[in-house]
Protein backbone atom coordinates (compact mmCIF):
# COMPACT_ATOMS: atom_id res chain seq x y z
CA UNK A 1 0.00 0.00 0.00
CA UNK A 2 1.13 3.33 -0.76
CA UNK A 3 1.36 6.62 1.23
CA UNK A 4 -0.71 9.26 -0.05
CA UNK A 5 1.31 12.48 -0.53
CA UNK A 6 0.59 14.68 2.02
CA UNK A 7 1.07 18.29 1.53
CA UNK A 8 -0.40 21.03 3.91
CA UNK A 9 -2.89 23.81 2.83
CA UNK A 10 -0.52 26.30 3.33
CA UNK A 11 2.18 24.46 1.33
CA UNK A 12 -0.86 23.75 -1.51
CA UNK A 13 -1.46 27.42 -1.69
CA UNK A 14 1.69 29.32 -1.19
CA UNK A 15 2.85 26.97 -4.09
CA UNK A 16 0.03 27.53 -6.07
CA UNK A 17 0.84 32.07 -5.51
CA UNK A 18 4.33 31.11 -6.20
CA UNK A 19 3.39 29.13 -9.86
CA UNK A 20 0.59 31.90 -11.06
CA UNK A 21 3.07 34.94 -9.91
CA UNK A 22 5.55 33.56 -11.63
CA UNK A 23 3.47 33.34 -14.71
CA UNK A 24 1.87 36.65 -14.59
CA UNK A 25 5.72 38.63 -14.18
CA UNK A 26 6.70 36.92 -17.78
CA UNK A 27 4.47 39.04 -19.16
CA UNK A 28 4.28 42.35 -19.93
CA UNK A 29 2.81 45.62 -18.01
CA UNK A 30 -1.34 46.84 -18.53
CA UNK A 31 -1.73 50.04 -16.94
CA UNK A 32 -5.58 51.18 -16.56
CA UNK A 33 -6.12 54.40 -14.83
CA UNK A 34 -9.00 57.34 -14.68
CA UNK A 35 -9.11 60.44 -17.01
CA UNK A 36 -11.65 63.32 -17.06
CA UNK A 37 -13.98 61.73 -19.27
CA UNK A 38 -13.53 57.81 -18.44
CA UNK A 39 -10.72 55.11 -17.96
CA UNK A 40 -8.38 54.83 -19.82
CA UNK A 41 -6.50 51.32 -21.15
CA UNK A 42 -2.48 51.17 -21.95
CA UNK A 43 -0.95 47.85 -22.33
CA UNK A 44 1.95 47.03 -24.26
CA UNK A 45 1.11 44.53 -26.82
CA UNK A 46 3.32 43.29 -29.66
CA UNK A 47 0.36 41.81 -31.48
CA UNK A 48 -2.44 43.90 -33.06
CA UNK A 49 -5.01 41.28 -32.96
CA UNK A 50 -4.48 39.53 -29.65
CA UNK A 51 -6.12 41.75 -27.33
CA UNK A 52 -5.45 42.32 -23.99
CA UNK A 53 -8.36 44.87 -23.87
CA UNK A 54 -11.74 44.57 -25.15
CA UNK A 55 -15.20 45.56 -24.19
CA UNK A 56 -17.25 43.71 -22.27
CA UNK A 57 -20.91 45.78 -22.23
CA UNK A 58 -22.17 49.03 -23.02
CA UNK A 59 -19.90 51.29 -20.14
CA UNK A 60 -17.61 47.80 -19.08
CA UNK A 61 -14.39 47.34 -20.32
CA UNK A 62 -11.80 44.61 -19.73
CA UNK A 63 -8.04 44.12 -19.20
CA UNK A 64 -6.06 41.75 -18.68
CA UNK A 65 -2.30 40.38 -18.20
CA UNK A 66 -0.52 37.11 -17.92
CA UNK A 67 -1.74 33.68 -20.06
CA UNK A 68 -3.96 35.21 -23.17
CA UNK A 69 -5.45 31.42 -23.62
CA UNK A 70 -7.02 32.10 -19.93
CA UNK A 71 -8.00 35.96 -20.06
CA UNK A 72 -9.55 34.87 -23.45
CA UNK A 73 -11.80 32.24 -21.76
CA UNK A 74 -12.27 34.44 -18.85
CA UNK A 75 -13.31 36.99 -21.51
CA UNK A 76 -15.83 35.13 -23.54
CA UNK A 77 -17.23 33.86 -20.32
CA UNK A 78 -17.64 37.41 -19.23
CA UNK A 79 -18.94 38.49 -22.42
CA UNK A 80 -21.54 35.66 -22.28
CA UNK A 81 -22.88 36.55 -18.85
CA UNK A 82 -23.29 40.10 -18.84
CA UNK A 83 -25.74 40.26 -22.55
CA UNK A 84 -27.26 37.01 -20.74
CA UNK A 85 -27.83 39.05 -17.56
CA UNK A 86 -29.08 42.26 -19.79
CA UNK A 87 -31.03 40.18 -22.22
CA UNK A 88 -33.18 38.35 -19.50
CA UNK A 89 -33.43 41.86 -17.50
CA UNK A 90 -32.84 45.03 -18.91
CA UNK A 91 -28.86 46.24 -20.88
CA UNK A 92 -28.77 48.58 -17.38
CA UNK A 93 -28.94 46.33 -14.91
CA UNK A 94 -25.47 45.03 -16.15
CA UNK A 95 -22.66 46.22 -13.44
CA UNK A 96 -19.14 46.08 -13.14
CA UNK A 97 -19.18 44.93 -9.88
CA UNK A 98 -21.57 42.33 -10.29
CA UNK A 99 -19.29 40.86 -12.94
CA UNK A 100 -16.53 41.22 -11.14
CA UNK A 101 -17.73 38.94 -8.53
CA UNK A 102 -18.70 36.63 -11.08
CA UNK A 103 -15.04 36.47 -11.50
CA UNK A 104 -13.89 36.57 -8.53
CA UNK A 105 -15.91 33.62 -7.40
CA UNK A 106 -14.47 31.90 -10.67
CA UNK A 107 -10.80 32.45 -10.47
CA UNK A 108 -11.39 31.53 -6.39
CA UNK A 109 -12.94 28.14 -7.20
CA UNK A 110 -10.46 27.91 -9.82
CA UNK A 111 -7.54 28.48 -7.54
CA UNK A 112 -8.78 26.15 -4.86
CA UNK A 113 -10.16 23.24 -6.54
CA UNK A 114 -8.26 22.76 -9.61
CA UNK A 115 -4.30 21.55 -9.84
CA UNK A 116 -3.14 24.36 -11.77
CA UNK A 117 -3.96 28.33 -10.94
CA UNK A 118 -4.73 30.43 -13.45
CA UNK A 119 -2.04 32.82 -14.42
CA UNK A 120 -3.76 35.94 -15.03
CA UNK A 121 -4.64 39.20 -13.45
CA UNK A 122 -7.98 41.45 -14.22
CA UNK A 123 -9.41 44.78 -14.74
CA UNK A 124 -12.93 45.31 -14.89
CA UNK A 125 -14.17 49.24 -15.43
CA UNK A 126 -17.05 50.72 -15.50
CA UNK A 127 -17.67 54.12 -16.33
CA UNK A 128 -21.20 55.62 -15.06
CA UNK A 129 -22.79 59.35 -15.61
CA UNK A 130 -19.85 61.45 -13.56
CA UNK A 131 -16.37 60.76 -12.54
CA UNK A 132 -17.73 60.16 -9.47
CA UNK A 133 -19.49 56.80 -10.45
CA UNK A 134 -16.51 55.51 -12.50
CA UNK A 135 -15.61 51.94 -11.21
CA UNK A 136 -12.01 50.19 -11.48
CA UNK A 137 -11.71 46.91 -9.74
CA UNK A 138 -8.40 44.79 -9.85
CA UNK A 139 -9.24 40.56 -9.94
CA UNK A 140 -5.86 38.29 -8.90
CA UNK A 141 -5.07 34.76 -9.81
CA UNK A 142 -6.68 33.57 -6.33
CA UNK A 143 -10.10 35.59 -6.46
CA UNK A 144 -9.29 38.61 -4.34
CA UNK A 145 -11.01 41.60 -5.37
CA UNK A 146 -10.05 45.30 -5.12
CA UNK A 147 -11.25 48.66 -5.62
CA UNK A 148 -8.93 51.18 -7.26
CA UNK A 149 -9.92 54.46 -6.76
CA UNK A 150 -7.79 55.75 -9.33
CA UNK A 151 -5.36 53.78 -11.25
CA UNK A 152 -4.16 49.90 -11.43
CA UNK A 153 -0.81 48.16 -13.13
CA UNK A 154 -0.69 44.63 -13.61
CA UNK A 155 1.33 42.09 -15.27
CA UNK A 156 5.77 41.89 -14.51
CA UNK A 157 7.89 44.41 -12.95
CA UNK A 158 4.66 46.78 -11.53
CA UNK A 159 6.53 48.10 -9.09
CA UNK A 160 8.39 50.83 -11.13
CA UNK A 161 5.45 51.89 -12.92
CA UNK A 162 3.10 52.04 -9.86
CA UNK A 163 5.93 54.22 -8.09
CA UNK A 164 6.02 56.49 -11.08
CA UNK A 165 2.07 56.05 -11.38
CA UNK A 166 1.46 57.04 -7.90
CA UNK A 167 3.94 59.94 -8.30
CA UNK A 168 2.48 61.54 -11.19
CA UNK A 169 -1.05 61.08 -10.92
CA UNK A 170 -3.48 63.89 -11.38
CA UNK A 171 -7.37 63.61 -10.52
CA UNK A 172 -8.83 64.94 -13.75
CA UNK A 173 -6.29 64.78 -16.52
CA UNK A 174 -6.86 64.99 -19.78
CA UNK A 175 -6.62 62.04 -22.08
CA UNK A 176 -3.29 62.96 -23.83
CA UNK A 177 -2.07 63.36 -20.14
CA UNK A 178 -3.15 59.90 -19.16
CA UNK A 179 -1.62 58.52 -21.91
CA UNK A 180 1.25 60.70 -21.89
CA UNK A 181 1.36 59.56 -18.60
CA UNK A 182 1.25 55.65 -18.93
CA UNK A 183 3.46 55.65 -21.55
CA UNK A 184 6.34 57.44 -19.21
CA UNK A 185 5.22 55.01 -16.08
CA UNK A 186 5.70 51.57 -19.48
CA UNK A 187 9.11 53.27 -20.01
CA UNK A 188 10.62 54.28 -16.34
CA UNK A 189 10.12 50.14 -16.36
CA UNK A 190 12.10 48.97 -19.45
CA UNK A 191 14.83 51.81 -18.82
CA UNK A 192 16.48 50.05 -15.76
CA UNK A 193 17.75 47.23 -17.84
CA UNK A 194 18.46 48.50 -21.27
CA UNK A 195 18.21 52.17 -22.36
CA UNK A 196 14.68 54.36 -22.66
CA UNK A 197 13.39 52.35 -25.00
CA UNK A 198 9.21 53.93 -25.33
CA UNK A 199 7.07 50.94 -26.42
CA UNK A 200 5.80 53.14 -29.33
CA UNK A 201 4.22 50.92 -32.06
CA UNK A 202 3.65 48.25 -29.71
CA UNK A 203 0.78 50.30 -27.21
CA UNK A 204 -2.51 49.27 -27.25
CA UNK A 205 -4.77 51.97 -26.23
CA UNK A 206 -8.77 51.64 -25.56
CA UNK A 207 -10.74 53.93 -23.53
CA UNK A 208 -14.25 53.77 -21.63
CA UNK A 209 -15.44 57.20 -22.52
CA UNK A 210 -18.79 58.81 -20.96
CA UNK A 211 -19.38 61.15 -23.25
CA UNK A 212 -20.22 58.61 -26.07
CA UNK A 213 -23.94 57.72 -26.62
CA UNK A 214 -24.58 53.85 -26.43
CA UNK A 215 -20.96 52.05 -26.27
CA UNK A 216 -18.53 53.71 -24.47
CA UNK A 217 -15.61 51.77 -25.12
CA UNK A 218 -13.41 52.61 -28.06
CA UNK A 219 -9.51 51.61 -29.34
CA UNK A 220 -7.28 54.23 -30.20
CA UNK A 221 -5.38 52.92 -32.83
CA UNK A 222 -3.49 54.63 -35.51
CA UNK A 223 -3.92 58.27 -36.42
CA UNK A 224 -5.83 58.60 -33.67
CA UNK A 225 -3.52 57.41 -31.30
CA UNK A 226 -0.42 59.59 -32.90
CA UNK A 227 -2.30 62.65 -31.98
CA UNK A 228 -2.31 61.10 -28.54
CA UNK A 229 1.18 60.57 -28.23
CA UNK A 230 3.64 62.83 -26.08
CA UNK A 231 4.95 65.73 -28.77
CA UNK A 232 8.33 65.41 -27.27
CA UNK A 233 8.48 62.43 -28.58
CA UNK A 234 7.94 63.10 -31.97
CA UNK A 235 10.18 66.28 -32.01
CA UNK A 236 11.78 65.81 -35.16
CA UNK A 237 8.28 65.09 -37.02
CA UNK A 238 7.05 68.62 -35.82
CA UNK A 239 10.02 70.41 -36.68
CA UNK A 240 9.82 69.34 -40.10
CA UNK A 241 5.90 70.38 -40.09
CA UNK A 242 6.45 74.00 -38.82
CA UNK A 243 8.72 75.07 -41.67
CA UNK A 244 6.09 73.07 -44.27
CA UNK A 245 3.27 75.37 -43.54
CA UNK A 246 4.69 78.39 -44.73
CA UNK A 247 5.06 76.75 -47.75
CA UNK A 248 1.87 75.76 -48.00
CA UNK A 249 0.58 79.30 -47.71
CA UNK A 250 3.10 80.36 -50.30
CA UNK A 251 1.50 77.57 -52.79
CA UNK A 252 -2.25 78.16 -51.63
CA UNK A 253 -2.36 81.75 -53.95
CA UNK A 254 -1.64 79.75 -56.87
CA UNK A 255 -4.29 76.83 -56.26
CA UNK A 256 -6.94 79.65 -55.68
CA UNK A 257 -6.04 81.47 -58.53
CA UNK A 258 -6.30 78.05 -60.72
CA UNK A 259 -9.69 77.37 -59.40
CA UNK B 1 -22.41 37.15 -1.57
CA UNK B 2 -24.70 39.72 -3.50
CA UNK B 3 -24.07 37.71 -6.92
CA UNK B 4 -27.14 35.12 -8.06
CA UNK B 5 -26.26 33.95 -11.09
CA UNK B 6 -28.73 32.95 -13.44
CA UNK B 7 -27.68 29.42 -14.12
CA UNK B 8 -25.82 28.21 -11.02
CA UNK B 9 -26.56 28.84 -7.68
CA UNK B 10 -25.72 31.19 -5.11
CA UNK B 11 -21.52 31.97 -5.46
CA UNK B 12 -20.95 30.10 -7.88
CA UNK B 13 -18.24 31.39 -10.89
CA UNK B 14 -19.26 31.21 -14.11
CA UNK B 15 -20.05 27.71 -15.21
CA UNK B 16 -17.61 25.88 -18.09
CA UNK B 17 -20.04 25.84 -20.92
CA UNK B 18 -19.18 30.18 -20.76
CA UNK B 19 -15.85 29.78 -20.10
CA UNK B 20 -15.34 27.22 -23.64
CA UNK B 21 -14.62 28.40 -26.40
CA UNK B 22 -17.58 27.38 -28.29
CA UNK B 23 -19.90 29.35 -30.50
CA UNK B 24 -19.63 33.19 -30.90
CA UNK B 25 -23.43 33.35 -31.35
CA UNK B 26 -25.24 34.62 -28.98
CA UNK B 27 -28.98 33.15 -29.92
CA UNK B 28 -26.98 29.31 -29.94
CA UNK B 29 -25.58 29.79 -26.57
CA UNK B 30 -29.18 31.24 -24.95
CA UNK B 31 -30.55 28.18 -26.83
CA UNK B 32 -28.65 26.07 -24.52
CA UNK B 33 -28.10 28.15 -21.14
CA UNK B 34 -31.21 29.47 -21.08
CA UNK B 35 -33.78 28.16 -23.49
CA UNK B 36 -37.16 29.79 -22.05
CA UNK B 37 -35.45 33.44 -22.62
CA UNK B 38 -35.70 32.10 -26.49
CA UNK B 39 -38.23 34.44 -28.52
CA UNK B 40 -41.49 32.34 -28.91
CA UNK B 41 -40.90 30.87 -25.18
CA UNK B 42 -40.60 27.44 -26.42
CA UNK B 43 -36.92 26.74 -26.17
CA UNK B 44 -36.75 25.31 -29.42
CA UNK B 45 -39.09 22.31 -29.36
CA UNK B 46 -42.01 22.51 -31.95
CA UNK B 47 -45.10 23.41 -30.08
CA UNK B 48 -48.33 22.16 -30.94
CA UNK B 49 -50.04 23.71 -34.47
CA UNK B 50 -53.18 24.07 -35.74
CA UNK B 51 -51.87 24.80 -39.10
CA UNK B 52 -54.50 27.30 -40.19
CA UNK B 53 -52.11 30.27 -40.80
CA UNK B 54 -54.08 32.77 -40.82
CA UNK B 55 -53.09 36.05 -38.82
CA UNK B 56 -54.84 35.90 -34.96
CA UNK B 57 -56.75 38.64 -34.43
CA UNK B 58 -56.62 38.73 -30.61
CA UNK B 59 -52.79 39.93 -30.61
CA UNK B 60 -51.35 43.15 -31.83
CA UNK B 61 -49.39 43.55 -35.05
CA UNK B 62 -47.35 45.95 -36.65
CA UNK B 63 -48.20 47.00 -40.60
CA UNK B 64 -46.06 48.61 -43.33
CA UNK B 65 -42.38 49.20 -43.46
CA UNK B 66 -40.45 50.66 -46.51
CA UNK B 67 -37.11 51.09 -47.30
CA UNK B 68 -35.48 53.05 -49.77
CA UNK B 69 -31.59 53.03 -51.22
CA UNK B 70 -30.21 56.43 -52.26
CA UNK B 71 -26.69 57.58 -52.91
CA UNK B 72 -24.50 56.82 -50.54
CA UNK B 73 -26.86 54.78 -48.08
CA UNK B 74 -30.39 53.27 -47.67
CA UNK B 75 -32.55 54.56 -45.54
CA UNK B 76 -36.02 52.57 -43.80
CA UNK B 77 -39.09 53.88 -42.50
CA UNK B 78 -42.56 52.59 -40.82
CA UNK B 79 -45.69 54.37 -39.76
CA UNK B 80 -46.52 53.67 -36.22
CA UNK B 81 -49.70 51.60 -35.75
CA UNK B 82 -50.19 48.62 -34.56
CA UNK B 83 -53.53 46.93 -34.93
CA UNK B 84 -55.62 44.16 -32.92
CA UNK B 85 -58.58 42.94 -35.13
CA UNK B 86 -60.32 45.86 -35.97
CA UNK B 87 -58.78 47.88 -33.24
CA UNK B 88 -56.04 50.13 -33.06
CA UNK B 89 -53.46 48.74 -30.13
CA UNK B 90 -50.66 51.37 -30.25
CA UNK B 91 -50.69 54.54 -31.89
CA UNK B 92 -46.83 55.47 -31.41
CA UNK B 93 -45.32 51.98 -31.59
CA UNK B 94 -41.88 51.39 -32.97
CA UNK B 95 -41.24 49.25 -35.37
CA UNK B 96 -37.94 50.22 -36.78
CA UNK B 97 -34.76 49.42 -35.07
CA UNK B 98 -31.32 50.38 -35.45
CA UNK B 99 -29.45 46.67 -34.65
CA UNK B 100 -25.85 48.29 -35.08
CA UNK B 101 -23.48 50.45 -36.53
CA UNK B 102 -24.46 49.78 -40.11
CA UNK B 103 -27.59 47.68 -40.21
CA UNK B 104 -31.42 48.47 -38.81
CA UNK B 105 -34.58 46.32 -39.22
CA UNK B 106 -37.84 47.10 -39.38
CA UNK B 107 -40.22 44.27 -38.16
CA UNK B 108 -44.19 43.47 -39.37
CA UNK B 109 -46.47 40.88 -38.05
CA UNK B 110 -46.92 40.29 -34.34
CA UNK B 111 -45.63 42.40 -32.37
CA UNK B 112 -44.67 41.06 -29.52
CA UNK B 113 -42.56 38.63 -31.03
CA UNK B 114 -41.00 40.41 -33.50
CA UNK B 115 -39.74 42.73 -30.87
CA UNK B 116 -38.33 40.71 -28.86
CA UNK B 117 -36.64 38.92 -32.25
CA UNK B 118 -35.27 42.19 -32.92
CA UNK B 119 -34.29 42.93 -29.65
CA UNK B 120 -32.46 38.91 -29.47
CA UNK B 121 -30.98 39.94 -33.21
CA UNK B 122 -29.31 43.35 -32.00
CA UNK B 123 -27.51 41.41 -29.20
CA UNK B 124 -26.90 38.84 -31.34
CA UNK B 125 -24.93 41.19 -33.50
CA UNK B 126 -23.09 43.17 -31.17
CA UNK B 127 -22.09 39.61 -28.91
CA UNK B 128 -20.52 38.41 -32.42
CA UNK B 129 -18.30 41.97 -32.33
CA UNK B 130 -17.36 41.76 -28.73
CA UNK B 131 -16.34 38.00 -28.91
CA UNK B 132 -14.61 37.97 -32.65
CA UNK B 133 -13.09 41.56 -32.18
CA UNK B 134 -14.70 42.59 -35.78
CA UNK B 135 -18.33 43.24 -37.00
CA UNK B 136 -20.08 40.43 -39.04
CA UNK B 137 -20.38 41.35 -42.90
CA UNK B 138 -23.42 42.76 -44.34
CA UNK B 139 -24.58 39.32 -45.82
CA UNK B 140 -23.58 37.09 -42.45
CA UNK B 141 -26.37 39.75 -40.62
CA UNK B 142 -28.63 38.88 -43.20
CA UNK B 143 -28.48 35.11 -43.08
CA UNK B 144 -28.44 35.43 -39.22
CA UNK B 145 -31.54 36.76 -39.52
CA UNK B 146 -32.91 34.33 -42.52
CA UNK B 147 -32.28 32.04 -40.13
CA UNK B 148 -34.00 33.21 -36.68
CA UNK B 149 -37.09 33.73 -38.85
CA UNK B 150 -36.86 30.15 -39.93
CA UNK B 151 -36.53 29.24 -36.37
CA UNK B 152 -39.93 31.10 -35.98
CA UNK B 153 -41.96 29.11 -38.22
CA UNK B 154 -43.38 26.69 -36.01
CA UNK B 155 -45.13 29.60 -34.20
CA UNK B 156 -45.77 31.32 -37.68
CA UNK B 157 -48.01 28.68 -39.22
CA UNK B 158 -49.79 29.25 -35.76
CA UNK B 159 -50.74 32.55 -37.16
CA UNK B 160 -48.19 34.65 -35.08
CA UNK B 161 -45.64 35.36 -38.25
CA UNK B 162 -42.77 37.51 -38.07
CA UNK B 163 -41.58 39.61 -41.25
CA UNK B 164 -38.65 41.67 -40.79
CA UNK B 165 -37.44 43.55 -43.39
CA UNK B 166 -33.72 44.33 -43.27
CA UNK B 167 -31.22 47.25 -44.45
CA UNK B 168 -27.23 47.48 -43.77
CA UNK B 169 -24.76 49.68 -45.74
CA UNK B 170 -21.89 47.26 -47.11
CA UNK B 171 -18.67 48.53 -46.25
CA UNK B 172 -17.03 46.38 -48.37
CA UNK B 173 -19.05 46.91 -51.71
CA UNK B 174 -19.70 50.39 -50.38
CA UNK B 175 -23.24 50.64 -50.86
CA UNK B 176 -27.02 50.34 -48.74
CA UNK B 177 -28.36 46.85 -49.66
CA UNK B 178 -31.90 45.76 -48.74
CA UNK B 179 -32.75 42.31 -47.92
CA UNK B 180 -36.12 41.07 -47.34
CA UNK B 181 -37.27 37.84 -46.22
CA UNK B 182 -40.47 35.36 -46.49
CA UNK B 183 -41.87 33.35 -43.07
CA UNK B 184 -39.87 29.72 -43.95
CA UNK B 185 -36.30 32.01 -43.66
CA UNK B 186 -36.23 32.53 -46.81
CA UNK B 187 -34.08 35.72 -48.08
CA UNK B 188 -34.53 37.93 -51.28
CA UNK B 189 -32.30 41.01 -52.02
CA UNK B 190 -34.16 43.70 -53.42
CA UNK B 191 -32.04 45.04 -56.21
CA UNK B 192 -34.72 47.22 -57.49
CA UNK B 193 -33.40 49.88 -54.88
CA UNK B 194 -36.95 49.81 -52.59
CA UNK B 195 -39.06 47.20 -51.00
CA UNK B 196 -42.05 47.34 -48.53
CA UNK B 197 -43.66 44.75 -46.25
CA UNK B 198 -46.70 44.47 -44.37
CA UNK B 199 -50.26 45.11 -44.59
CA UNK B 200 -50.13 48.25 -46.27
CA UNK B 201 -47.06 47.39 -48.55
CA UNK B 202 -48.64 46.80 -51.74
CA UNK B 203 -50.09 50.35 -51.63
CA UNK B 204 -46.65 51.46 -50.62
CA UNK B 205 -44.61 49.01 -53.33
CA UNK B 206 -46.58 50.53 -55.68
CA UNK B 207 -46.03 54.26 -54.65
CA UNK B 208 -42.20 53.96 -54.50
CA UNK B 209 -42.53 52.51 -58.24
CA UNK B 210 -43.17 55.95 -59.35
CA UNK B 211 -41.47 58.07 -56.95
CA UNK B 212 -38.02 55.91 -56.48
CA UNK B 213 -35.35 57.94 -58.49
CA UNK B 214 -31.82 55.56 -58.81
CA UNK B 215 -29.32 57.86 -56.86
CA UNK B 216 -31.26 60.12 -55.62
CA UNK B 217 -30.17 62.25 -52.16
CA UNK B 218 -31.13 61.12 -48.57
CA UNK B 219 -33.67 64.05 -48.45
CA UNK B 220 -35.43 62.87 -51.84
CA UNK B 221 -35.82 59.58 -50.60
CA UNK B 222 -36.75 60.56 -47.12
CA UNK B 223 -39.89 61.93 -48.91
CA UNK B 224 -40.07 59.66 -51.31
CA UNK B 225 -40.00 57.47 -48.09
CA UNK B 226 -42.98 59.13 -46.24
CA UNK B 227 -45.38 59.55 -49.66
CA UNK B 228 -45.67 55.80 -50.00
CA UNK B 229 -46.20 55.26 -46.02
CA UNK B 230 -49.38 58.04 -46.61
CA UNK B 231 -50.48 56.36 -49.80
CA UNK B 232 -50.58 52.83 -47.65
CA UNK B 233 -52.35 54.45 -44.90
CA UNK B 234 -54.93 55.97 -47.88
CA UNK B 235 -55.82 52.58 -48.60
CA UNK B 236 -54.86 49.92 -45.80
CA UNK B 237 -56.91 50.54 -42.68
CA UNK B 238 -53.88 49.08 -40.46
CA UNK B 239 -51.35 51.41 -41.56
CA UNK B 240 -51.19 54.83 -39.71
CA UNK B 241 -50.59 57.93 -41.58
CA UNK B 242 -48.84 60.71 -39.92
CA UNK B 243 -50.83 62.21 -36.80
CA UNK B 244 -49.96 65.87 -36.69
CA UNK B 245 -53.09 66.17 -33.71
CA UNK B 246 -50.77 64.11 -31.64
CA UNK B 247 -47.48 65.02 -33.39
CA UNK B 248 -47.01 61.29 -34.02
CA UNK B 249 -44.77 60.93 -36.97
CA UNK B 250 -42.98 57.59 -38.95
CA UNK B 251 -39.93 56.39 -37.51
CA UNK B 252 -37.26 56.48 -40.17
CA UNK B 253 -33.19 55.13 -40.09
CA UNK B 254 -30.85 56.10 -42.31
CA UNK B 255 -27.44 54.52 -42.53
CA UNK B 256 -24.35 55.83 -45.04
CA UNK B 257 -20.91 55.11 -44.31
CA UNK B 258 -19.87 58.37 -42.61
CA UNK B 259 -22.36 58.37 -39.93
CA UNK B 260 -23.91 54.80 -39.79
CA UNK B 261 -26.94 54.05 -38.51
CA UNK B 262 -28.77 57.38 -37.27
CA UNK B 263 -32.62 57.86 -36.31
CA UNK B 264 -34.29 61.11 -38.53
CA UNK B 265 -35.02 63.40 -35.61
CA UNK B 266 -38.04 63.61 -34.90
CA UNK B 267 -38.28 67.60 -35.96
CA UNK B 268 -36.99 66.85 -39.62
CA UNK B 269 -39.41 63.29 -39.88
CA UNK B 270 -42.48 66.13 -38.42
CA UNK B 271 -41.18 68.24 -41.52
CA UNK B 272 -41.35 65.99 -43.98
CA UNK B 273 -44.27 65.03 -42.93
CA UNK B 274 -46.26 67.38 -42.87
CA UNK B 275 -44.90 68.53 -46.49
CA UNK B 276 -46.33 65.59 -47.24
CA UNK B 277 -49.28 66.01 -45.90
CA UNK B 278 -49.91 69.95 -47.36
CA UNK B 279 -48.94 68.48 -50.85
CA UNK B 280 -51.81 66.12 -50.48
CA UNK B 281 -54.15 68.63 -49.79
CA UNK B 282 -53.73 70.43 -52.91
CA UNK B 283 -53.39 67.29 -54.92
CA UNK B 284 -54.54 64.06 -53.54
CA UNK B 285 -53.31 61.44 -55.73
CA UNK B 286 -49.87 63.23 -55.31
Amino acid sequence: MTMPLYASPEQLMRDRSEYARKGIARGRSVIALKYVDGVVFVAENPSSTLHKVSEIHDRIGFAAAGRYSEYESLRRGGIRHVDLWGYSYDRRDVSARQLANVYAQTLGTIFTEQVKPMEVELCVAEVGDTAATDQLYRLTYDGSIVDEPQFLVMGGHTDPIVTFVKESYVEGQTLRAAVGLALRALTSATSNGAAADPPLGRLEVAVLDRTRPRRAFRRVEGAALDALLPVSETAPDADEESPAKPVEDVQLPPDDAGA
Amino acid sequence: MEHISPRGGLGTGLPSAYLSAGTSSFTDFLRVQAPELMPGGTGGKPMTVDARFEPRQDVPHGTTIVAVAFAGGVLIAGDRRATQGHIIAQRDVEKVYVTDDYSSVGIAGTAGLAIEMVKLYTVELQHYEKIEGVALSLDGKANKLSSMVRGNLDVALAGLAVLPLFVGFDLVENRGRIVSYDITGGRSEERAGFHAIGSGSLYARSSLKKLYEPGADRDTAVRAAVEALWDAADDDSATGGPDLARRIFPSIVTITAEDGAVRVPEDEAGAVAEAVVAGRAERPRG
